[in-house]
């Protein structure tokens, strides 16, 4: 009887580990089949021999689309995500997510964008490594926006102040193109949000 | 509970023990594709959003 009891709860102990080791690498799974799906998506509509001058850029994107394509480079030269509309935990799971109703990629006001820090391929895990003046680099439709990061900071999840058209000041008209990332905060918890700001630095023809 | 098992299984030890990793890796199959994939949503780790 004992021994049963013993037995079973080895095997829990057991399962409970492969489950964090599922949560950890296998959600990443999903998100490397899903993410080629929407590059590829970003891809033909930005490809056709269209001149990025006369691509106009979009006024929305319907949820569960390609927004734009996503590079820091201080996380690597290969760290490339196709950020999806829709912050729902369905389009998280496909990569970083646009905030619907915020601006999109070089426009006046906030551009904002969620992404997981440890599961689904965890995209933002090291947006913490983000120094002052690190470029976020965003290819849209119509043209690639290089941003820079001003702060970095952490904040309660309630504090929707940070996804304001102005970050920390709603209600305040927007001057600026800015962007804001955010992740959860400290890794393996969800008690927090990490966020990092960046103000557009830049706007450029694509390179393909 | 195992003791059952090994006791079961046909053939002689390495046939047992080779059909224990069959059984095992089949165990963590199930899991890792049919229920882990299940369970995910309920664990909310990294939520990244912020929200009222």
């Amino acid at each position: 009887m004992l021994r049963t009891v013993g037995e079973l709860s080895i095997t829990a102990g057991l399962i409970l580990m492969l489950f964090c080791a599922y949560l950890l690498w296998g959600t990443g799974a999903y998100t490397d089949r899903q993410q080629p799906l929407l590059q590829q998506e970003l891809a033909r509509e930005m490809g056709g021999g269209e001149q990025p001058a006369q691509a106009r850029p979009l006024r929305r994107i319907n949820l569960g689309k390609a927004v734009a394509l996503l590079r820091i480079p201080r996380l690597g030269g290969d760290y490339k995500y196709a950020v999806i509309e829709g912050v729902t935990p369905e389009h998280l799971m496909k990569g970083p997510g646009h905030y619907p109703g915020t601006a999109l990629p070089g426009q006046i006001g906030n551009f904002v964008v969620s992404g997981h820090r440890t599961t689904y391929g965890a995209p933002f895990n090291e947006i913490d490594k983000l120094h002052r003046g690190d470029e976020i680099v965003v290819d849209a439709r119509e043209a690639r926006y290089t941003y820079r990061v001003t702060r970095q900071h952490v904040v309660q999840p309630t504090e929707l102040d940070v996804v304001a058209p102005v970050p920390g000041k709603p209600g305040r008209r927007p001057a600026k193109a800015v962007i804001t990332l955010t992740t959860c905060h400290p890794e393996y918890s969800a008690a927090q949000r990490l966020i990092v700001h960046g103000v557009l630095d830049r706007t450029e023809p694509r390179e393909d | 509970m195992y003791g059952w098992l090994w006791r079961r299984l046909p053939g002689n030890t390495v046939a047992k023990a080779l059909a224990s990793g069959v059984l095992a890796a089949i165990v963590a199959a199930v899991l890792w594709y049919g229920l882990f994939p299940l369970l995910e949503p309920l664990v909310t780790l990294d939520e990244v959003t912020v929200t009222r």
